[in-house]
């Protein structure tokens, strides 16, 4: 039964005495492979060249500080909120006299956790956060063996003074 | 003198591996020391300075046919326990067609006289020239009629193959 | 100086030349492998990965020795030892350039001039499918057994071909069967009669019908692709050699190439005028003899190396036969055109002289 004109018969033509001998085939297919002798190769060589990530690639997440070193986080939970993985999860504690240079705000984030496996790294975390404190970077989750090791706080999320990350190009502009 | 002492050695080992090929249990070691046996012949022609007859006898022999025993010696599978059981006529038949064999080569070598082993002068019948030369003048009727033998043998194999289609 | 004592130099240089072109072939075959398929391929070990032969043999010699329990012990070494064996023994007839001059006394560079040069490299050739066959069947295993049983089938099915394609360059030789004087013939004499350039008289020139059907004869007997149907990694796993480890696997491996390496010189001999150059008489008057000599043995080895690049360059396009494709290719395309081409031969030579 016809169903619509677009299907076509397979048909198996019983091949000509030229075609049977191959060879012109073989040739044609000599010629395709060596013309990729002298391609662009497209192979890095991976740890002294690394390829160039889009300016939008999310990858790991980092916990941002301001210039003075404290904490941009107030513990607010809209990241969590907004997490359509429901992989974040936070600890809000009060800022005690004499950590002014910890923490920017008078709340701040005791415990932050990231489950690694579960974040889909679609960066709605960072579209929530009003204080500019979460972002998607460019770095790549590291590998662990077990699960628990997959559940990232702080010591992994946030930014070392000494080795400031640069979100620039994935700043929110606030045009209102 | 060295001649005569590669004679005897292989000689000796050509009688060995013949020994071998009928002693072996395993009909592959058997197939394998017959291979060593036609290699033992083909020195025999070496020093005979047939050196063309002796490397068709390793291409044939060696690297053609007996491929193809071990080939089927290999699919058989053959071992002791799939071995068939010989009844007391087969092997009373086997005992007298032996010795009329051994018979025969008995009276072949009455009626040869045997003289001690003398090195064959360097001479160039062995070679291919000759050897095509003799074939297609002295020769000329067995050697057709092993070619007429063989397309005989070529027919039978094929008729053979085509009957399963019936 | 001798000339045993030069023979038995020349044996031990070309002893350590197959391995070395066989090791480095295995590198050759992972670049090219690599770069046909717009890779850079191994580039770590050492400057462009040239220590990775080295590498991979220490590997070979590393690794743990298997022997399986239910195989034949005796026949599972000997298998590899006899592939090995056969391999290397071909190039003792193979004439590899211009005789070397030293103190008045020529050097031939070929180990022996037997007057049944070509039949004893096809009769070595023939019996290198024993050491696949006992391997396979000594592994006891049924993928083993089944590349032993493809392989030794497949072999004898192309040595027929190529004899028939050999017999027809014979003939235009005056029926000498030494190497020597096949190569020397495609020395002298003018290409087609009237080409005047000594050196270029190449029997790929005459005989197109024969290099090809030799060609593809080769390719089956060393087991490449698109004949590799003895190992057929996708569907025999390793085919005879499955149940292989350690150097054992490395012999098989390593003789593989040396076979490629021999089929390459031999083509080179039979169509490609061996260490024939282009000008050859006029570069053997005005300079002297070792120069023209070792002139001759690069030559030789640049159309070597072109053949073993053309056997990789085929392995990285061609996918590979079917078994009854490769045994009707074998026996009802391949021989049919090598007897009618060996009778025309012969009728050209007889009707037409030389």
């Amino acid at each position: 039964m016809q169903l619509t004109n677009r299907s076509k018969v397979v048909t198996k033509p019983e091949m000509t005495w030229m075609e049977r001998m191959y060879l012109p085939a073989i040739f044609s297919g000599l010629s395709i492979t060596i013309k990729h002798l002298f391609r662009k190769k497209a192979t890095l060589r991976y740890p002294e060249v690394t390829r160039e990530f889009a300016p939008v690639y999310r990858g790991m997440h980092v916990l941002k500080k301001d210039e003075q070193g404290r904490e941009n986080c107030t513990a607010c939970g809209l990241c969590a909120v907004s997490c359509p993985a429901e992989a974040i999860t936070m600890d809000a504690a009060e800022r005690k006299k004499g950590e002014e240079h910890l923490y920017r705000e008078e709340k701040y984030a005791d415990k932050y956790e990231i489950n690694m496996l579960r974040c889909i790294y679609c960066g709605l975390c960072e579209e929530a956060c009003p204080k500019d404190a979460i972002y998607l970077t460019d770095r790549i989750v590291p590998s662990d063996f077990t699960r628990g090791g997959f559940i990232f706080g702080k010591d992994m999320l946030g930014e070392k003074m000494d080795d400031r990350i640069d979100v620039s190009k994935r700043k929110k502009q606030y045009t209102s | 003198m060295s001649s005569q002492l590669i004679f005897f050695m292989l000689a000796a080992l050509s009688i060995i591996s013949a020994l071998f090929v009928v002693f072996s249990r395993s009909p592959i070691y058997s197939v394998l020391w017959l291979i060593v046996c036609f290699f033992s012949i083909a020195g025999h022609y070496v020093v005979l300075n047939a050196q063309f007859l002796a490397i068709v006898h390793i291409i044939v022999y060696a690297g053609a046919i007996m491929v193809l025993m071990l080939f089927t010696v290999m699919l058989l599978n053959l071992n002791k326990e799939t071995e068939p059981h010989k009844t007391n006529l087969i092997k009373f038949a086997a005992i007298i067609t032996g010795g009329m064999l051994m018979l025969v080569l008995l009276a072949a070598m009455r009626s040869t006289e045997l003289t001690t082993y003398v090195a064959p002068e360097r001479m160039e019948t062995g070679f291919v020239q000759n050897v095509g030369m003799k074939l297609f003048t002295d020769f000329m009727l067995p050697f057709e009629m092993t070619s007429v033998l063989f397309i005989a043998a070529m027919i039978g194999a094929v008729v053979l193959a085509k009957k399963e289609k019936h | 100086m001798s000339i045993l004592m030069f023979k038995g130099i020349l044996v031990l240089v070309l002893f350590l030349v197959s391995l070395g072109i066989a090791a480095y072939s295995t590198y050759a075959e992972r670049k090219i492998a690599a770069f046909l398929q717009d890779r850079i391929g191994p580039d770590r070990a050492g400057p462009f990965g040239l220590l990775q032969p080295i590498a991979d043999g220490v590997k070979m010699f590393l690794k743990e020795e298997i022997i399986p329990t239910v195989s034949d012990k005796l026949l599972f070494i000997l298998g590899p030892s006899m592939f090995m064996l056969t391999a290397l023994m071909t190039s003792a007839v193979i004439p590899w350039g211009k005789p070397l001059e030293f103190g008045g006394v020529t050097y031939n560079l070929q180990v022996a001039d037997i007057n049944i040069g070509i039949l004893y490299i096809m009769g070595v050739v023939s019996l290198g499918v024993y050491g696949i066959m006992i391997g396979g069947w000594a592994s006891n295993n049924k993928f083993a057994l089944l590349g032993a049983v493809r392989a030794s089938s497949q072999m004898i099915s192309y040595e027929l071909a190529m004899g028939m394609s050999v017999i027809a360059v014979l003939l235009m030789t005056n029926g000498s069967l030494s190497l020597n004087a096949i190569v020397e013939s495609q020395g002298t004499g003018k290409l087609y009669g009237f080409i005047n350039v000594s050196g270029i008289n190449w029997n790929v020139f005459y005989q197109p019908a024969a290099f090809i059907i030799f060609l593809v004869c080769a390719f089956a007997e060393c087991n490449r692709t698109p004949f590799d149907l003895p190992e057929a990694d996708s569907e025999l796993i390793g085919g005879f050699h499955t149940e292989y480890s350690s150097m054992k696997l490395g012999l098989y491996l390593f003789a593989e190439y040396i076979n490629m390496f021999i089929s390459s010189t031999v083509i080179a001999c039979l169509f490609f005028g061996g260490y024939n150059f282009p000008g050859i008489e006029y570069a053997s008057t005005v300079l002297p003899a070792n120069v023209v000599s070792l002139i001759s043995v690069a030559a030789l080895f640049g159309k070597i190396f072109f053949f073993i690049f053309f056997f990789m360059w085929v392995r990285w396009t061609l996918p590979r036969f079917r078994y009854d494709q490769l045994m009707r290719l074998g026996w009802q395309m391949l021989m049919p055109i090598a007897i009618i081409n060996v009778l025309i031969t012969g009728a050209v030579i007889i009707f037409f002289g030389n």
